[in-house]
């Protein structure tokens, strides 16, 4: 058993607890670091769409698992993102003044979405960021002049200080930073005082309220910025894919966003990752197994969405905590062994957060 | 003339999402789960219907009755296996979890070979017939749709009002725990308000078959009974009717009237507004929370 002694604040927000994490973790930036010479290049590619579908879910994490904001349409940052970065590529902006505008406009209308969000609560803000998710895709689709309607739009490569990015280890390279950038600058986020209240408005919007928390302006912020970050993946996105049309980024990808963090684990930064991983292994694992199941099941186009319902539903009922609850639970077991009990993570059910209260 | 037979296609419209949004806050009232799986339900509802006529050879009748037990059935089966345990828990995973249901069961329809991927037409008797009514040209597929609402909603008031079912149901939708107190059994109910939900889902789905074709995507027509049900009022069941009603009219006008593209996201507009100004919706309660 692992006893951390503190004696100092310090070491409650550190981010490293404990030499093994610095150990651990380390290793991980090594093995991600040598991947382009250690796998191959289709590897390569899938690992590259996990660190986009890690960013954006990190957005999503911060907005739904840390500040209790459920988004239905985030797929429409992504949307708006990946198309002012296709629109400003094309028309000769250096990459990176383009990243930047698109999570500043991704922001902005994340700023937008966000203001019926200080009035509503709950499943009405669900429907409202639905309603904004439908909006978006249809003006994507409809402003031909600028986005080229529902034919789409190609995108140049990545054109950085001259230097273009056409090889998929260079490209790779470029999502791991920012990737880490941006995992980093949430860890921070989240052991600040912005953090704190987020999660504080997760719990109990009231209390954060008694305590002296604005709560329309960390609303406000808290979709700023998850949408700045879903803005910054959907120009990875359009980069990596080099198309995109408006079909891209409609309702079944704001689901798939959701059911990411869901069975990554919704409140912890791990869970995007988990979730990304979990959601772009899955076709490949489904695609392992078809040949060995008979046709009619193995062949059927339905399979894919089969498969996520049942593995969601799974998910939700037994193991809310997702993948990285279960990889907790696991740890917890072998930390404490051979004194772990039954009961160490047993949910609560609470019947008192009802909204109808007479 | 043109604008009253606008009118009357959205109400027929209307009256499908209003159907849906009646099951989903029957739901909502009941155990306060929001469910999105009600789309799925209706697709579901209409290939029972495709499957009653085809597969096992009934009469329209016989299979749109069949059809409509089945759902009930199917739907208390579900929250007896899947939502019952997950009670209590936060909103979100229940909404996740409805979520699920309907990508599996898209997912599973899907699968079915060369059923699953086509689209189907239901042989109705009153297919493709119109009525011409003192310069209106009205189709009988729809005014069977606005009919069979009406007779569906005349026969869920005499419930709630008269009925110890009903009377029980609103009960326990208005506090659970003096439900409890006075022996009602709250479980079941929740069960049965499932049942009824994906009964009335299948009706609709029957109705909408003739006018969109039975296919596996016709969850997503459902989709907009969200916004049927924000407008109504999420508590309200009459809320949910006229709700619709107003989401149909509003896209049958705006197609017509606004340019190209406006009118699919009419209704989310609709929504917006409502949010804005009026939260709870137009039969909505408001409610205030203890922390």
């Amino acid at each position: 058993m692992r006893f951390i002694f503190k004696t100092d604040y310090m070491q409650d927000i550190r981010l490293a607890q404990h030499a093994g994490q610095v150990f651990w973790y380390g290793a991980l930036m090594l093995a991600l670091l040598a991947a382009p010479w250690l796998v191959a290049e289709y590897w390569l590619a899938q690992l590259t769409f996990i660190l986009i579908y890690a960013i954006a879910g990190l957005g999503l994490m911060l907005l739904a698992g840390f500040t209790g904001l459920f988004s239905l349409g985030h797929a429409a940052f992504l949307g708006v993102g990946a198309y002012t970065q296709a629109v400003l590529t094309n028309a000769g902006v250096p990459f990176a003044i383009a990243l930047a505008c698109a999570a500043g406009l991704s922001a902005g209308v994340g700023v937008v979405v966000g203001l019926p969000a200080l009035r509503v609560k709950g499943v009405y803000l669900g429907m409202a960021t639905l309603s904004f998710g439908f909006i978006v895709e249809e003006v994507l689709a409809r402003w031909e002049s600028v986005t080229g309607g529902n034919a789409g739009i190609r995108i140049k490569q990545p054109d950085i200080f001259g230097w273009t990015l056409s090889s998929g280890g260079a490209f790779y390279f470029l999502c791991l930073l920012i990737t880490v950038l941006a995992t980093l600058g949430i860890l921070n986020l989240l052991r600040a005082p912005t953090g704190r209240a987020f999660v504080a408005i997760r719990d109990s919007e009231i209390s954060a309220q008694s305590m002296g928390i604005h709560l329309a302006r960390y609303k406000t912020l808290s979709f700023a910025l998850s949408a700045a970050l879903a803005g910054i993946a959907g120009a990875l996105y359009a980069h990596k894919l080099q198309f995109i049309s408006p079909d891209q980024f409609d309702i079944l990808q704001s689901i798939d966003l959701l059911l990411m963090i869901v069975i990554g684990g919704l409140g912890s930064v791990h869970g995007a990752f988990l979730g990304a991983i979990f959601l772009i292994a899955m076709p490949q694992a489904i695609a392992m197994v078809k040949d060995y199941l008979p046709p009619t099941v193995g062949q059927a186009p339905g399979l894919q969405g089969l498969v996520y319902g049942v593995v969601l539903v799974a998910f939700v009922l037994f193991e809310p905590q997702g993948l990285y609850g279960r990889w907790l639970k696991i740890r917890t077991y072998l930390q404490m062994f051979p004194f772990y009990r039954k009961g160490m993570f047993k949910r609560q059910k609470t019947f008192q957060k009802s909204d109808r209260l007479r | 003339m043109q604008l009253l037979q606008l009118v009357i296609s959205g109400i027929a419209q209307g009256c499908i999402y209003g159907l849906i949004a009646l099951g989903f806050v029957l739901i909502y009232k009941a155990t306060e789960t929001v469910s999105f799986a009600q789309g799925e339900l209706m697709m579901l509802g209409a290939f029972g219907g495709l499957a009653g006529m085809t597969l096992l050879g009934f009469p329209y009748w016989l299979a749109v009755l069949c059809a409509i037990a089945g759902m009930a059935l199917f739907g208390a089966l579900l929250e007896r296996i899947v939502i019952r345990p997950i009670l209590g828990q936060p909103a979100f995973s229940i909404v996740m979890l409805t979520i699920g249901i309907g990508y599996a069961a898209r997912g599973l329809i899907t699968m079915i070979p060369n059923i699953g991927t086509e689209t189907h037409t239901l042989a109705v008797p009153y297919k493709d017939q119109i009525w011409n009514l003192a310069g209106l040209v009205l189709n009988v597929e729809q005014m069977v749709v606005i009919a069979v609402t009406a007779a569906l909603s005349a026969l869920l008031y005499l419930l709630f009002r008269y009925s110890k079912l009903g009377l029980a149901m609103q009960a326990a939708s208005q506090n659970q725990l003096a439900a409890y107190y006075m022996g009602i059994p709250v479980k079941r109910l929740n069960g049965i308000a499932w049942a009824l939900a994906s009964a009335v889902a299948a009706i609709a789905g029957l109705l909408l078959a003739p006018i969109t074709f039975v296919h596996a995507n016709m969850g997503f027509i459902g989709l907009k009974a969200f916004p049927a049900a924000v407008v109504g009022g999420f508590s309200s069941l009459p809320g949910a009717i006229v709700g619709g009603l107003v989401i149909g009219i509003v896209e049958s006008l705006s197609g017509f009237y606004l340019p190209d593209g406006f009118k699919d996201t009419a209704a989310y507009v609709v929504v917006l507004i409502m949010l804005v100004v009026k939260p709870t919706g137009l039969f909505g309660e408001k409610l205030r929370k203890k922390v």
